[in-house]
């Protein structure tokens, strides 16, 4: 390996509230996670020092593990001795409201939805999304940026070679706003242009003087390529050059890190992607916070990243109830509960967002809505995760009958093996069983699908650890972001095994036999509308699953399947329910379901108590 | 001394308030320093620039790009009057020509040469800010704006809709548990800053806005109803922007939810006073709750304010409001800040205060406390 042995990371993700450190060592075992800590975010007044909150959560870390990591305000790097300082310092950030976009192209489902994922793939809130064809007159537009202020501009258009018109009118249209960057007033706006090569002359006509331009390779060099790389790799130079350097105290923290400070998102969606391709498997990250819900895939090996900017579990929780509906969060409630006092709660849990949940019923209540924001975003994620469009593609007459094009979502949730859950709904949720359940109900897998959560939330860290460039320490510094994901970070909670298809009442849907660790041969039937959870430890389990005759587990109706699947913390949960899964219309059926499935899976305490069945 | 960093909102009887009164963007301060200034003083000014229009004057007369600079009939920076030829082609022989209009009064920006469009500019948009509270100018920042300063009674509330308010305060409410109900609402109170109890509905709120009252301080308020006033269901708590002939500032939250006595008794003792209220809200990062300043007079200043330690948090003795079912809107004394986290009925582990709440002691999650923070 080049240079030499890493032994201590350091890591901060400095959040719009609290800064979280953690500190990894090499053991034994590998890299694991020695200890973490954390402060309040101290980027607003009245420190407006970023690195006041980081040297608060490293004094937490020193305090835990004994090391002596800070020299003053400064922090000692590299390790001088066993007890003195660390070999990596590294962090990323969201605070200040993290990076926000705005992008442009010249046809949105084309240009303007390429911008779109690259803008999103680099860790980014797209604040609104500009297109000639976007229905807006000219006008409207301009208003519309001017009132916006975003961070950065990205703006794609035309293929390479093609019309040059439409995107010199975008350049036009922005030249005429004259946007202002949000933070700062004595810089110009950066804009990084991406679109056809021919019309970069005219742009930066238009634009290089009012702004602080960047010409890159084209988004969409031809109708079937899309080639985003370029544009997420400056979107994070711009990151650190602009928008970090005007945030306080900045400046400072990047003197400290031995590598570029990424956007929270961005560093999260990296590991993720890493993960991925490790493993050649499909994946499902979600993070659900306060506010915003980002969900991240891979499918096909094509990453996608979406923001879903207002729902949230506190700040947003209102716009939660607003999207899905009082009726769709009361279905999830297995008591009665009077609606005008529900949604007065609710509204109290936004304008004070830091309460936590005392009562069981409020916990219900809260799991509840929790399960609409995760549906609502996973929605929005399908329709955003799709293949190229506008590409033409040769058909057969054998594809005349089949309706896929392009355009179609890649979320395939047959093919997902991985679900990873995080965010203090699901890592803090006090029995593990309720984080299952949360995204077994959200997101319904279908077939086997494996589930876990990140235990402290500690993705973001490890997505910047493992994007390290430097030569002498990027190879040990991405082996301990995978070691710590798989031993300290992912939670395992078991695994999802839920046949397709519309059963039957009463029919046996499903017969799994087991070869359990130190239990031998189980053999389990599953009926229609039932969930069984069968205790397992996370180890290779070979299984054999037959469904019943108008039911599929992956393979064609009927037809077994033996494979290998893992158990966790939770175990195996097979769930009869059907997909697609609805719930029980009639009010006394829902709730008796609701509480039979709660038990089943030993999610709540004893919710008849609570006078719900 | 055991102690918990927890929000609060303040109802102070005598403080020191400063208010910015900044422009959105550079323009002229129209107040010199300490200089007294009444709520209505425009204290800056500035102007906006107007809004944009664009014309693709290729299309419409049909022409190359190319040719669009030599049809103008002014050069970029001349004012047109609204219906004023602002290009003409030549035609043929001087016959047939064609032209384009100013739609608006504007100056000209620029000009296209690659897709034909002009750029037409509004005029100048004037923005102006006023004093919003009585007070004196107590520093003035060059070209930005100024700050005023006042002694006056502050009293946060939780949420609000509607922007800058003021008025007299009429407390109309007997106690602090009374609904202020429609009837109560009465012509005379036009123009004033209404105090009830614990509750205003739907339709009082209606007949409030109906008889121009300036603002409305109540405990609490559905938030179903909110939709009714605002035209769409409030997602995310950012307010402020409304135009609402009456400001409303809840104390407590939603739900009918009795309004604190020290905020009761001390709006009750100043009923008469003039007031200003700003109803804008923001729950995100750099929170802005509600607010209500009643600026007093000289005779009134006692000069025994404290400077209340914010930083301090909660500590025995502390007096709390309890923000979260099932206890909620209850007010209560520390009794003790335990160090280990404790399991509630939801299992969820949390460090807890105990609170004696009419002589009885209950076990509350920290987080579910807010200080009310008095002087």
């Amino acid at each position: 390996m080049a240079g030499k042995k890493l032994k201590t990371i350091l890591a901060t993700d400095c959040g719009s509230t609290t800064t979280k450190a953690i500190l990894i060592e090499l053991t034994d075992q590998g890299y694991r996670l020695k200890t973490r800590g954390e402060a309040p975010t101290t980027v607003e007044a009245p420190f407006e020092d970023v690195t006041k909150g980081v040297l608060n959560a490293i004094m937490e870390v020193e305090e835990l593990s004994g090391l002596k990591i800070l020299d003053g305000d400064q922090i000692i790097h590299p390790m001088k001795d066993d007890n003195t300082g660390v070999d990596v310092y590294v962090s990323t950030s969201s605070a200040g409201g993290g990076l926000q976009m705005m992008v442009a192209g010249v046809v949105k489902a084309m240009t303007g939805e390429s911008a779109e994922r690259a803008a999103l793939g680099a860790g980014s809130i797209v604040m609104d999304v500009l297109a000639s064809n976007d229905g807006r007159l000219p006008h409207q537009k301009i208003e519309r940026i001017r009132q916006l202020r975003p961070d950065m501009i990205l703006l794609s258009g035309g293929i390479d070679g093609g019309t040059v018109s439409h995107v010199v009118e975008l350049a036009e249209i922005l030249a005429a706003a004259n946007p202002k960057p949000r933070l700062g007033q004595n810089y110009k706006l950066p804009v990084i242009y991406a679109g056809n090569k021919k019309a970069q002359d005219n742009i930066s006509e238009t634009l290089g003087e009012i702004t602080d331009l960047d010409l890159i390779e084209n988004i969409r060099p031809v109708l079937e390529v899309e080639n985003l790389g370029p544009a997420r790799d400056k979107i994070h130079d711009l990151f650190m050059e602009h928008v970090m350097a005007q945030a306080p105290g900045y400046k400072k923290l990047m003197s400290w890190t031995d590598a570029p400070i990424m956007p929270t998102p961005g560093a999260v969606g990296s590991l993720i992607e890493m993960v991925a391709r490790k493993e050649n498997i499909s994946v499902v990250g979600v993070d659900i916070g306060g506010a915003t819900t980002d969900i991240f895939s891979v499918f096909q090996g094509q990453f996608n990243r979406t923001v879903s900017a207002n729902l949230g579990m506190s700040y947003s929780v209102c716009n939660v109830l607003a999207e899905a509906t009082l009726e769709n969060v009361l279905r999830w409630v297995p008591i009665d509960i009077d609606e005008g006092t529900l949604t007065n709660r609710i509204g109290n849990k936004m304008i004070r967002p830091t309460t936590v949940p005392q009562s069981l019923e409020e916990l219900i209540i809260e799991q509840a809505i929790a399960r609409e924001a995760l549906r609502l975003s996973f929605i929005q994620h399908k329709s955003f995760a799709v293949s190229l469009k506008g590409v033409q593609s040769q058909r057969t007459i054998s594809d005349a009958f089949d309706q896929s094009g392009s355009g179609e979502t890649l979320v395939d949730m047959m093919e997902l093996d991985l679900l990873v859950g995080s965010g203090g709904v699901l890592s803090h949720a006090p029995r593990r069983e309720q984080a299952m359940r949360m995204m077994v109900d959200a997101f319904v897998p279908e077939g086997i699908t494996q589930l876990a959560v990140d235990s402290i939330f500690m993705m973001p860290q490890l997505g910047v650890m493992a994007n390290i460039e430097n030569a002498e320490m990027a190879e040990d510094a991405r082996k301990a972001a995978v070691e710590v994901f798989e031993k300290d970070c992912l939670i395992r909670l078991g695994t999802c095994i839920a046949p397709i298809g519309k059963p039957k009442p009463g029919t046996v849907i499903l017969t799994a036999e087991f070869e359990l660790p130190g239990e031998g041969k189980k053999i389990v039937e599953l009926k229609t509308g039932e969930i069984i959870v069968i205790p397992a430890p996370y180890q290779a389990i070979k299984a054999k699953l037959t469904p019943g005759k108008s039911m599929s587990i992956g393979k064609d109706k009927g037809e077994a399947l033996e494979t290998e699947i893992f158990g966790g913390t939770v175990g195996l949960i097979l769930d009869g329910r059907g997909r697609p899964f609805e719930l029980s219309t009639e009010k006394s059926k829902r709730i008796e379901n609701l509480n039979k499935w709660s038990k089943a899976t030993n999610e709540y305490p004893d919710t008849e108590l609570l006078g719900g069945a | 001394m055991a102690h918990s960093y927890t929000p609060g909102l303040k109802v102070l009887h005598e403080s020191k308030v400063r208010k910015d009164r900044i422009l959105p963007l550079k323009g002229d301060v129209m107040v010199e320093a300490k200089a007294s200034v009444t709520p209505d003083d425009i204290v800056a000014r500035t102007h906006l620039p107007g809004n944009v229009q664009m014309l693709n004057v290729g299309n419409l007369l049909n022409i190359d790009p190319t040719d669009v600079e030599e049809v103008m009939t002014k050069a970029i920076g001349s004012k047109f009057l609204k219906g004023e030829m602002i290009a003409e082609t030549k035609g043929l022989f001087g016959f047939f020509k064609s032209n384009v209009m100013a739609p608006i009064e504007c100056t000209l920006e620029s000009i296209s040469s690659i897709t034909g469009q002009v750029v037409l500019r509004d005029a100048p948009i004037p923005v102006e800010v006023d004093a919003y509270i009585r007070g004196t100018v107590a520093e003035v920042i060059p070209e930005e704006g100024v700050v005023i300063e006042t002694e006056a009674v502050f009293i946060q509330g939780i949420f609000g809709i509607g922007g800058e308010s003021r008025g007299e305060l009429a407390v109309v409410a007997e106690g602090r548990e009374e609904e202020l109900t429609a009837d109560m609402i009465k012509p005379e109170h036009a123009g004033k800053v209404l105090v009830g109890g614990s509750f205003i509905s739907l339709a009082a709120y209606k007949k409030a806005l109906s008889m121009k009252v300036a603002g409305v301080v109540v405990g609490g308020f559905n938030y179903v109803d909110l939709e009714e006033i605002l035209g769409y269901t409030l997602g995310v708590a950012i307010t402020g922007s409304e135009d609402l002939v009456t400001s409303l500032v809840l104390t407590e939250g939603y739900g009918e939810i009795r309004m604190g006595s020290r905020t009761f008794d001390l709006l009750k003792q100043h009923h008469g006073k003039f007031t200003s209220i700003n109803g804008a809200t923001q729950i995100r990062a750099g929170v802005i709750r509600p607010e209500i300043v009643i600026p007093l007079n000289p005779e009134d200043i006692k000069g025994d304010v404290h400077a209340v330690q914010i930083n301090e948090g909660i500590q025995p003795g502390s007096l709390v409001r309890v923000i979260r079912a099932p206890y909620f809107g209850r007010i209560g004394t520390v009794v003790s800040l335990p160090p280990e986290l404790q399991k509630m009925e939801s299992e969820t582990m949390v460090r807890v205060a105990e609170i004696k709440i009419d002589d009885k002691v209950m076990v509350i999650p920290r987080a579910n406390l807010e200080m009310v923070e008095t002087d």
